[in-house]
């Protein structure tokens, strides 16, 4: 079984194999995060494009640090005051790019698909960093990272997920992951962002719209943000979601007493989650930035560095 | 002169299914009979083929005037006579939209300098097709349209649409439907379901194609006009069709090769698998074959809807809708309905030539006969060839069936007695 990979366009496409090798090769890059001195020479040399066709801060900064904490240097492209005002094309943009030989691409679009489309007809490697309502695979692998950590295994867990999931891109990579490891989810939120063919995205999914029903006995809560830029939508009021959807201190009580909560962020703090879930102990929101960035590392290093023939050290899957 | 030798002659007015041959003089039909022989004639080998009457497509975009990039009178209608269609009918949305009859004169004058095969125009319902005020269909019908419609967008409100109806029922021209629901496509880009789910694609549902025939079955009964639903694609949508006949309505439908070939499951983020209505689940696939075999589908229409390559070179969400059809209707009816055994072949003639016919109203109806019209369409059953989306006639390349091997193959197209194609 090949280890390695050429692009990361989604979770669903990553065999579990790769999943597992990406996440211990990411162990050793959580430890360097507490270097004094948190710069390797291993990429030097190399050049990771970071196009954002949409707007982002935690997931560009995440890449551009690993990218520079490995050695590479990474040129930025932003749809703000970009050529695309301009009009142009999406192919256009990252052929421009590609013509700056950068050794990767590292992709954030609104439309599904983007990823792949670029992927068909560029010649370097192409990692999604978030596909419109598709994939957003290093979220998954962050949160996976996450889990193993806090919880000692990936396997078996009741997962739930509440929030706007038909949107949602990191809620189909986290039940591609998730799915594949014996977990059980549980999908929770307003039935219009929850529609019944969600069921069919993996093995062992299920809805309710009562939160109070999907967080009995949960072991793992991820919170969706609520999109509020998504206005042409129709959607409940704050004042309905926050009724029927926050998660409260209350709420996270009918879980399991270990239960952690993710959140890939940003926060609408006191909408999708109660400040004192935030805060509080069974909140993971910190260290899965932080984790982020190891696994970006491990993936950059993979993509870029690693040698083709030898998969590199550590590669004994656990668990 | 010309001889057609040797073809299977499938008619399906005639109920003739022999092998005979055709003796074509000027325009028409002169003689049929077994071996014809005249000295002189121009000689066509039909020889294990199908000769059927010519072939017409109820539904196409020949983007002139206005879009010439993507398409032309002259591409295409060779694309089309490339297919084994005789005429085409060609639908208003083109820039300046064929809402008048000056528009109307042009393409008809275009047609008559270019095009390779018959082109009837379809007029549009509203002014520029935008759904307020009705256009002037009467001096429309002056300049030669065949049918009414806003394709690429229903008529909008029902009141306008009773106001179209009872005026094409005055001017006997039926009234073609894209049956959608605007708040319920809502911006969607492929058929809501499983697929849709997977891929973070906005799904349309199919209620929204269903819900508007549903009203506009209600205008058709409450106005007496001829109705036809454009390319079908939802089980449901089929049952109103099908209810309506029962009640002896003047009601038709249409279905294209795409939507009886393709399932959304077959949807990738390839744009050349993006085309209104989109491709439906399995289940409403096999209502549509259904349909065309018990009769309630009356034509099969390609819905050809060229697009320039660059403007399908997109992402999936950015991409226009729609997709090349004529050169792949044959085989795909041919392989996906005659060969699956869902259609006899004289139904498969049928669908092809007096189903459309009957919802234009063709006074000469299309047959094979002395003195009729001589529109003829020859095909195989049986003759192997893979389909290059790179070496269409047409000025576009948006297939779903690039690199397709078919069985089903057009292999020559006459035209008022001339041989306009003929496969090389």
């Amino acid at each position: 079984m090949a280890l390695r990979f050429r692009h990361l366009l989604g979770i669903e496409s990553l065999t579990t194999e790769q999943i597992l090798f990406l996440l211990d090769q990411s162990k050793p890059f959580q430890e360097f995060q507490r270097y004094p001195l948190k710069k390797l020479a291993t990429l030097r040399g190399k050049t990771v494009a970071l196009a954002f066709f949409e707007p982002s801060t935690r997931t560009r900064i995440s890449f551009a640090t690993a990218a520079a904490r490995l050695g590479a240097d990474s040129m930025l492209f932003q749809a703000e005051g970009s050529s695309l005002k301009k009009g142009e094309s999406l192919l256009d943009t990252v052929r421009t790019l590609e013509a700056m030989m950068p050794d990767a691409i590292v992709l954030r679009h609104s439309a599904s698909g983007a990823a792949e489309f670029v992927a068909a007809r560029l010649e370097i490697p192409v990692i999604n960093a978030g596909d419109g309502a598709h994939e957003h695979p290093t979220q998954a692998l962050l949160d996976a990272l996450t889990i193993r950590d806090r919880k000692g295994m990936l396997e078996n867990w009741n997962i739930t997920i509440i929030g706007d999931i038909l949107h949602s891109r990191v809620a189909r990579s986290n039940i591609q992951l998730l799915s594949r490891f014996g977990c059980r989810i549980t999908l929770c939120g307003p039935p219009m962002w929850m529609p019944p063919e969600m069921e069919s995205l993996a093995h062992g999914v299920r809805r309710t719209a009562r939160i109070e029903e999907a967080l009995e006995g949960a072991d793992v809560i991820i919170t969706l943000r609520v999109q509020t830029e998504r206005q042409h939508e129709p959607s409940l009021s704050p004042e309905e979601y926050i009724l029927l959807y926050q998660l409260t201190p209350e709420r996270l009580r009918r879980g399991h007493p270990d239960a952690i909560v993710l959140h890939p962020g940003p926060m609408n703090r006191g909408l999708e989650i109660d400040p004192a879930v935030a805060d509080g102990p069974q909140s993971c929101v910190i260290e899965q930035v932080t984790n982020g960035l190891a696994v970006r590392m491990a993936l950059l290093f993979q993509v870029l560095g690693a040698p083709a023939d030898s998969p590199g050290e550590g590669t004994n899957a656990s668990d | 002169m010309l001889l057609i030798k040797n073809g299977r002659v499938v008619d399906p007015v005639s109920r003739t299914d022999a092998v005979l041959d055709l003796l074509i003089e000027g325009e028409r039909i002169a003689r049929i009979g077994e071996k014809t022989s005249t000295a002189g004639a121009e000689i066509l080998d039909a020889t294990g083929w199908i000769v059927a009457p010519g072939f017409i497509d109820l539904h196409c975009h020949l983007r002139e005037p206005g879009q010439e990039i993507s398409e032309t009178i002259e591409t295409g209608t060779r694309a089309a006579v490339r297919g084994g269609f005789t005429a085409v009918c060609a639908m208003p949305n083109t820039q300046p939209v064929n809402d008048n009859a000056s528009v109307t004169r042009s393409i008809v004058e275009r047609a008559a300098a270019s095009a390779r095969a018959r082109v009837w125009p379809i007029g549009a319902a509203s002014v520029g097709s935008k759904g307020e005020a009705l256009a002037e269909i009467g001096a429309m019908r002056e300049a030669g349209i065949v049918a009414v419609s806003d394709d690429g967008r229903p008529i909008a409100g029902a009141r306008l649409l009773r106001q179209v109806m009872e005026q094409c029922r005055a001017l006997d021209l039926p009234v073609i439907e894209h049956c959608e629901d605007a708040s319920l496509f809502a911006g969607g880009v492929m058929r809501e379901g499983p697929r849709s789910a997977r891929l973070g694609l906005r799904g349309i549902p199919a209620e929204s194609e269903s819900i508007c025939a549903g009203r506009d079955v209600e205008i058709a009964a409450l106005t007496g006009a001829r109705y036809h639903v454009a390319h079908l694609s939802a089980r449901r949508t089929l049952e109103h069709v099908r209810e309506a006949k029962r009640r002896g309505l003047p009601v038709t439908c249409e279905v294209t090769p795409h939507h009886f070939t393709l399932t959304d499951e077959d949807v990738t983020y390839d744009a050349r698998f993006k085309m209104n209505p989109p491709l439906g689940s399995r289940d409403d696939r096999e209502a549509l074959l259904e349909g065309l075999a018990d009769g309630t589908v009356d034509a099969i229409a390609t819905d050809h809807a060229p697009h320039h390559p660059a403007s399908k070179e997109v992402e999936f969400d950015r991409a226009p809708f729609g997709v090349i059809g004529f050169e792949t209707a044959i085989g795909l009816a041919v392989d996906e309905l005659f060969h699956a055994k869902r259609v006899t072949l004289p139904r498969l003639v049928e669908l092809f030539t007096t189903g459309p016919a009957r919802v234009l109203g063709l006074r000469e109806n299309r047959r094979i006969a002395v003195d009729a019209l001589a529109d003829l369409t020859l095909f195989s059953l049986d003759y192997p060839w893979t389909f290059r989306a790179e070496e269409s006639a047409s000025r576009s390349r948006n297939s779903p069936f690039d690199g397709r091997k078919f069985r089903g193959a057009p292999m020559a197209t006459v035209v008022a007695g001339r041989v306009v194609w003929r496969r090389p």
